[in-house]
This record gives structure tokens, sequence and C-alpha cells, in this order.
């Protein structure tokens, strides 16, 4: 009974999210047909839906697909590995934070693809040039969200700890990192969003390697169907990433 | 044998478990200074439970820090069993008057945590869990998350994890601060009959009259602004008690008796609070 209201729970929103884009692509095929929007400009859905065929059997999409993900796996596990411990220092030194965090901050708003060439002359043309642009952009909004989700911890949750005499090891571990979780989890979904868009854009800009590489080339020979389904591929990755993310924060953060 | 009894022989057999001397504490410098606790002394003997009472903002959070080693700097001395505690004693166990269950733990997960620490194994740590949970009413609750729960149950979470690891001096800050007088009366119960089990010795805070005369052999009132203490109360109420107590002619004996106390502490604060609101800039 439970089990079936639960799922049912499920299956309605997932249903009017599809029932959404499906009328999303209706209604721009309309506009597209009467002329309303320009064909030349924004290719008919069924366009890009009859090229997705083409794109998977002669653009070699699933070693595409796998190189990106790669760059994204490596990136978005990178930023966490680093930006916590970021985050973690900045907390526990008061004047370190001071002085750096509004840089940190500064350096999300900070356009730093602009900076590709200097990154191209120390990694070459390679993933790891997009690996490092990536972390670099997805970085401070994990750092910011950890330093903030420490700082908010309620202090009675600390005297709490204190008062068992707990070390600091056991104090960061088992009661400042788990309360603070949440808050860095919503950082973490920050920093992937940069990620992700930075993988692409940057294999996108220095044409090199997977999905990003493919749109250039596509748009470059004006296969704008061709453009818009190799768009999707990168949809369906980016979706698959933010999907396990919340499983692994449900199993980290058991019933709220 | 009663309470009043064991305290007394608890007195003449072994020290005072806690003693409070002297204790002063100021905070800041200059003329933005708040003397919070003046030359405050009084003990707790083993076995003795015994109440703080005093108004808002008359400094009871702040000696409660003090004894529990939270707040290093003060003059004068907490001792227990005769030595000056240099940060929290492994003895107290506290209780805190906010909200302090883990969120991200189940009930049994939190009244377990201290055992966690304490390196004991699982089986016996939700066995001991299990128990205080049991005497604090809350069987059946143990997998629910504290989100689910009220906050006087959340506060029995509070009380059973610190009553897990056996502390040999409970000290809780207005721990039924939050709840409506019902379940404070009944939870009362709770904790004078854990009390008689364990012959627990205990320094209540409160600002609650008719609770700290349910509850204590002792009462100690405090003076507002700065604190200090201005009597200490013999409640010699028959134990064991229960919350029926609070209808005899004896307790409302001592409710006057100790209200009239109060009532003067009490207006001198209510009168500061709204001189300050009115000084208050406003916007
Ligand atoms: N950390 C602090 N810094 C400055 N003043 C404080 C601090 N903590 C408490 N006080 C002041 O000390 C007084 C006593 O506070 P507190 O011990 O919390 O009182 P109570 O618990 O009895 O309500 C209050 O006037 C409060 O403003
Ligand atoms: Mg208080």
């Amino acid at each position: 009974m439970a089990k079936a209201s639960l799922s049912q729970g499920r299956a309605l929103p997932m249903a009017v999210g599809v029932a959404t884009i499906i009328g999303a692509f209706v209604l721009l095929e309309m506009l597209l047909r009467y002329g309303v929007v320009n064909k030349y400009v924004v290719p008919l859905p069924s366009q890009v839906l009859m090229s997705l065929e083409r794109i998977v059997v002669e653009e070699n999409i699933l070693s595409r697909i796998r190189e990106t993900a790669y760059e994204m796996i490596v990136s978005c596990l990178a930023v966490i590995v680093l930006g916590v411990p970021i985050g973690a220092m900045l907390y526990r030194w008061r004047p370190l934070r001071r002085a750096v965090l509004d840089w940190v901050a500064a350096t999300a708003a900070a356009p730093l693809v602009l900076a590709f060439p200097l990154f191209l002359v120390m990694f070459g043309r390679s993933p790891t040039t997009v690996i490092v642009m990536s972390v670099i952009t997805g970085l401070a909004p994990i750092i910011i969200k950890t330093t903030e989700g420490l700082l908010g911890v309620r202090p009675v949750l600390i005297n709490v700890g204190r008062s068992l005499k707990m070390t600091d090891a056991q104090m960061f571990r088992m009661i400042l990192l788990p309360a603070a979780l949440p808050t860095i989890f919503s950082g973490i979904r920050l920093s992937w969003t940069f990620v992700l868009i930075s993988v692409v854009g940057i294999e996108f800009l220095i044409n090199l390697g997977g999905l990003g590489q493919l749109i250039n080339d596509l748009a470059e020979r004006y296969d704008l169907p061709g453009t818009y389904a190799a768009i999707g591929f990168v949809i369906l990755v980016s979706v698959i990433f933010f999907m396990l993310l919340e499983r692994v924060e449900k199993w980290l953060r058991p019933a709220k | 044998m009663t309470l009043a009894t064991t305290a007394a022989t608890g007195a003449t057999t072994g020290q005072p478990q806690l003693v409070i001397d002297n204790v002063f504490k100021q905070f800041g410098e200059g003329p933005g200074s708040v003397i919070a606790i003046d030359n405050m002394s009084f003990d707790v003997k083993p076995g003795e439970f015994v109440s703080v009472i005093g108004p808002s903002g008359c400094g009871k959070s702040t000696l409660f820090n003090i004894i529990g080693g939270l707040l290093d700097e003060y003059a004068g001395n907490v001792l227990i069993e005769r030595e000056r505690i240099a940060g929290p004693h492994k003895a107290v166990g506290m209780v805190f008057q906010e909200e302090s269950t883990f969120p991200w733990r189940n009930v049994i997960d939190n009244v377990a945590f201290p055992l966690e620490l304490q390196g004991v194994n699982k089986s016996e740590r939700l066995d001991r869990a299990h128990h205080f949970i049991d005497l604090v009413g809350l069987k059946g609750f143990e997998k629910l998350m504290p989100s689910a729960l009220s906050g006087g149950m959340r506060q029995r979470v509070s009380i059973a994890r610190t009553l897990v690891s056996g502390p040999q001096i409970l000290l809780m800050d207005e721990p039924f601060a939050a709840l409506d007088e019902q379940t404070r009366l009944l939870l009362g119960d709770k904790i004078t009959q854990i009390q008689q089990d364990l012959n627990q010795t205990t320094l209540l805070i409160t600002h609650n009259l008719t609770e700290a005369v349910q509850l204590s052999d002792r009462i100690v009132v405090m003076t507002y602004r700065p604190g200090r203490v201005k009597r200490i109360v013999n409640i010699d109420l028959p134990r064991p008690r229960t919350s029926d107590v609070v209808s005899s002619d004896a307790f409302g004996h001592y409710v006057a008796e100790i209200w009239s106390d109060l009532r003067e502490e009490a207006s001198r604060g209510m009168a500061d609070t709204e001189s300050v609101r009115r000084t208050a800039p406003r916007g």
C-alpha cells in the first residue's frame, strides 16, 4: 500500500515532466512549420530526432561519451576531494578565511575560460587541460559552501561534543561534517553544474575529444539537427551525473 | 530510606562531589562589561538533587557552562572530588537548554552515541541505549529520526543520551523550558524516578518554581545582575515524590516562600529588559 503510493508519488511528476518536454517539442515544431521561428536558425525537433540515429552510427558517439564522461568523473571527484578539505581549512583558520574567502568567491564569477591559451601551453591539447580548467572553474562553490556549512553548525552540538571530551578528529568526523553535510551537498550540486558545463565548453573551445568537439564539428558543418542531437546527449550525461549524486546523498543522509 | 538521609550520610562518609567556591565571571572589560556571576558558592552532595533558580538573564547558563568546563576563564573554583576542574570533567554529564539531538542519527543511534565514542561493542551499546530509551518513556521510537519527534520527545532523547554513559553528576540547563506544563510535570516524574533508581547526583538549572520544588532536595535562589546566591532553601517534602506533590499544602508553602524571594529579582530583571527596550533605537 505504502509502496504503491510511493511509486505513484514518483510516477506523476515524471509523467508531467515528460509531457512538458513533448509539449514543448510539438509547440516548437508548429512554430517552425508555420514560419513563426526561422527554420535556418532552429532545426525542426522532428529532424533532430531523425538525426539521432545518424549521430550514433556515424560519429562514434559511444567513445565520445566515454571520453567526455571520463573528464567529467575525474573533474567532479577532484572538486570534492580538493574543495571540501580547503573549505574545512578556511573554517578552521579564521585569518586565512578572512584573507581569501572573498577571493574564492570572486573566482567563481571570473570568466576563467578566457585563460585557455595559458592552460594549453601548460598541458597541451589534452584531457588534462579540460580537467584542470574544469576543476578550477567548479571549485569555488564547494569551498564556500563547505566553509559556510561548518560555520553554521549549531554551537550547542559542538558543546555536546566538547562535554563528551571528543578529540578534534572525532568532532570533525562525527559532528561537524554530518551537521554541515546538507550545505556541502548544495555546494557540490553547484560545483558539478559548473564542471559539467566547463568540460563540454572547453572540449568545444579547444576542439578536443568528446561531445564538445562533436558539437563543434557538426556546427561547423552547419548540421543543425545533428548539433542539437549531440547537445541532447550532453544533457543525458549530465542528468545521469545528478541522479547519481542524489543517490549518494540519500545514502549518506537517511530520512530527513 | 529518604533521600535527605542518603544525602546526609553521603556528607558524613565522603566529601561533597561538587563544590562551587567563590565563582566569579565577568563578560568583557570596561563600561560595556557584564558581571554574570558574582562570587557564588554552594555544593551538591552525593546523591543529592539541587536546583539553581533565577529569572531569565541572571547568569544561570553561564554558571552551567563554567561547571560543565565549557567556559574556562573565570575566577574562583569548581571542584569535583576536591580537584579544580580543567575543561569538561568525565564525571559530569550535561543536558543543554537548546535542542541538541543529532538530526542525522535516529533515536537509538543518538542515545548510543557516547558509548560509540567509548568503543563499546555494538550489541552492548544497543542494549544499554534501549534501557535508557525505555527509562525516558520512548520505547517504540528507536528507529525514528529526531525530526519526526516533538520537542519534548527530543529533549528526552538528549537526557537519555546523557544518562547512558552513567555520569556521576548530572548537570541540566532548563531541560524542560520548551515544554508545556503537563509534559513538564510528567517528565519531572521520570526524572525523580531516575534520580531515585540511580541515586543520581543532579544539579538542575531552571527558572521554573514548581519544577524546582517538585524535584529538589535543596534550591539555590539566585539574584539578578549580578548573579549571586540569595538564599538556599531545604525542601523537606517526603520521598518518593510524584507530581501529585504539587497539590499538597507544604508544596504551596515552599513555592510561596521562594516566590517572595524570587519576585524581587524577577521584577528587577523585567524592569531591566523594559528599559533596554525603551532605550534601544527603533527600526
Ligand atoms: N558570551 C557572552 N558575552 C557577553 N555577555 C554574555 C555572554 N553570555 C552571557 N552573557 C550575559 O550574561 C548574562 C547572563 O546570561 P545567561 O547566563 O545566559 O543567563 P540565563 O541563562 O540565566 O538566562 C546576560 O546578561 C547575558 O547577556
Ligand atoms: Mg539560560
